[in-house]
C-alpha cells in the first residue's frame, strides 16, 4: 500500500503500450491491433493480458518481448504477461486510428463483407482475390484490376 | 478409465491431428507449385501448429504429470500418438494434399462447432479460437478441390485418384469408443458418429461441384486415434519432426 504513489496509472500504461509498434506491421501499435486485453495492478505487479491474433502467429513471442522491454524502459520491473485466448481476437477490435493507418500503409483494412472495399493504392473498387493467405497469417493477397498493383488485405475474423 | 484419463486421450487426439497434419503440410514449404500456394500451405501449417500448442498444452495440464506441449510432441514414439491415419499418410501430389486438407477441414469445422459448446470452458475457448482459422482453411481447400476437380482432364483425373486413395481413411473420423462415451457423458465433446450426417452433406456439396465421385465402398482403415495400429509412415515422419530431441535430448534454445 505504501508503494501506491510510485505506481503509474493504468491509463498511463495504456498510453505507453500504444507507442509499441506491431513487429510485422509497424505503422500500427499493439493497442491499435486490439491484442492488449487488460492492464491491471495486482499489488505491486503489473499484469498485462495479451491475446494472439492467430494461434500460430510467430510474432507472438516477439510481441511479448516488446511489451516487456517497453515497460521496463519506463521503469517497471514487476511485470506479468498473461495469454488470454477467450474471447478470441477479432478484427472488430482494431481501432479506427489503426484502420486508417493500415490503409495509408497500403494494407486494405478488414470489412465485414469479407473482402477489401477498395484498392489501398488507387481507390478502385475493381479488385480480385489472389489467395486467401498472404504474407502473414492475418492477411490475404489481393490485386487491383485497374492499377494492377497487388496488395495485402487484413482478413476479417 | 477415469474421466481425466479419457479427457487426456481426447485432447491428445485433437492435438495429434493438428500436429501431424501441420507437419505434413509444412513439408510443402519451398516446394509448392506456385508461390501463392506455398505461402497458403505454410500459413495453414502454422495455424495447425498453433492449435496444437493449445490442445497439447491442455492435455499436459489435465494429465497432471507436469508435461509441456513440447514434451508431448517431441518425446513420444509412434504408439503413443492418437491422430487419425488420414493425417499421417504422405502428401502425394498437390491435389492429394488439398483433397486430404478438404476432408480434414470439413470434419474439423463441424467438430469445432460442437466443441465451442463444450462443458469445459478451456476446450470451448480453444475451439472458438481455432474455428475462426479453420473457416479459412475450409474455404480455401474446398475452392481448390472444386477448381482442380472441375478443371482440366488431368487435374480431374488426379483429384479423383486422390479421393479414391483417401476415402477409406474418412470412416475413422466417426468411430466412437469408450473415450468418446466418457466425453459425451461429461458434456465435453460430441459423439464422433453423430457428426457423420453433417459431414456427408458438406463434403457431398463440395465434391458434386468438383464433379468428383465418392467411391462406393464402406471399407475403412482404422487404428490411428486409438493408437493400436498406425501406418508405417508415422515413424518416418517422427524421425524428421523429432530429430533434434532424439539427437540432443533435452536441448533448449
Amino acid at each position: 500500500m505504501s508503494q501506491t504513489v510510485d505506481k503509474p496509472s493504468v491509463e498511463q500504461i495504456w498510453e505507453w503500450l500504444d507507442a509499441v509498434p506491431d513487429p510485422e506491421i509497424p505503422v500500427i501499435s499493439l493497442v491499435d491491433l486490439g491484442i492488449i486485453r487488460d492492464v491491471a495492478w495486482d499489488g505491486d505487479t503489473l499484469e498485462v493480458a495479451v491475446t494472439p491474433t492467430y494461434s500460430g502467429c510467430p510474432a507472438t513471442s516477439v510481441i511479448n518481448m516488446d511489451i516487456e522491454t517497453a515497460l521496463r524502459d519506463h521503469g517497471l520491473d514487476n511485470i506479468r504477461l498473461k495469454t488470454q485466448i477467450a474471447p478470441p481476437w477479432t478484427t472488430d477490435w482494431l481501432s479506427d486510428k489503426g484502420r486508417a493507418k493500415l490503409e495509408e500503409y497500403g494494407i486494405a483494412p478488414p470489412q465485414p463483407a469479407g473482402g477489401p472495399e477498395k484498392c489501398p493504392h488507387c481507390g478502385s473498387k475493381n479488385v480480385t482475390l489472389v489467395s486467401q493467405f498472404g504474407s502473414t497469417p492475418c492477411k490475404a493477397h489481393w490485386r487491383c484490376q485497374d492499377c494492377l498493383e497487388p496488395f495485402d488485405y487484413f482478413k476479417c475474423i | 478409465m477415469t474421466r481425466d484419463e479419457a479427457f487426456t486421450q481426447f485432447l491428445l487426439r485433437m492435438g495429434d491431428n493438428t500436429l501431424i497434419l501441420g507437419h505434413r503440410v509444412s513439408e510443402w514449404c519451398g516446394h509448392a507449385p506456385v508461390l501463392e500456394e506455398d505461402i497458403a500451405l505454410a500459413n495453414t501449417a502454422l495455424d495447425l501448429i498453433g492449435q496444437t500448442q493449445m490442445w497439447l498444452g491442455l492435455a499436459g495440464e489435465v494429465q497432471g504429470e507436469g508435461k509441456s506441449a513440447d514434451d508431448i510432441a517431441f518425446l513420444r514414439d509412434v504408439w503413443d500418438f492418437r491422430n487419425l491415419l488420414l493425417v499421417e499418410v504422405p502428401n502425394g501430389d498437390f491435389g492429394r494434399t488439398l483433397m486430404r486438407q478438404c476432408l480434414f477441414d470439413a470434419w474439423h469445422s463441424i467438430q469445432l462447432g460442437h466443441l465451442m459448446k463444450s462443458s469445459d470452458e478451456r476446450v470451448a475457448a480453444i475451439a472458438a479460437k481455432a474455428s475462426k482459422e479453420v473457416a479459412y482453411h475450409l474455404e480455401r481447400s474446398a475452392d481448390t478441390v472444386v477448381g482442380l476437380g472441375d478443371g482440366t482432364e488431368e487435374s480431374h483425373r488426379r483429384m479423383q485418384e486422390a479421393l479414391d486413395y483417401l476415402w477409406p481413411y474418412v470412416g475413422e473420423m466417426f468411430q466412437s469408443d469408450d473415450v468418446d462415451a466418457e466425453m459425451v457423458k461429461a458434456g465435453i465433446a460430441p459423439d464422433p458418429a453423430s457428426l457423420r450426417a453433417d459431414f456427408d452433406a458438406l463434403i457431398g456439396r463440395i465434391l458434386t461441384e468438383a464433379t468428383l465421385t465418392i467411391p462406393d465402398s464402406a471399407f475403412g482403415h482404422k487404428g490411428g486415434r486409438t493408437g493400436k495400429m498406425h501406418t508405417e509412415h508415422l515413424g518416418h515422419l517422427l524421425t524428421q519432426m523429432q530429430w533434434l530431441q532424439r539427437a540432443y535430448p533435452g536441448a533448449k534454445w
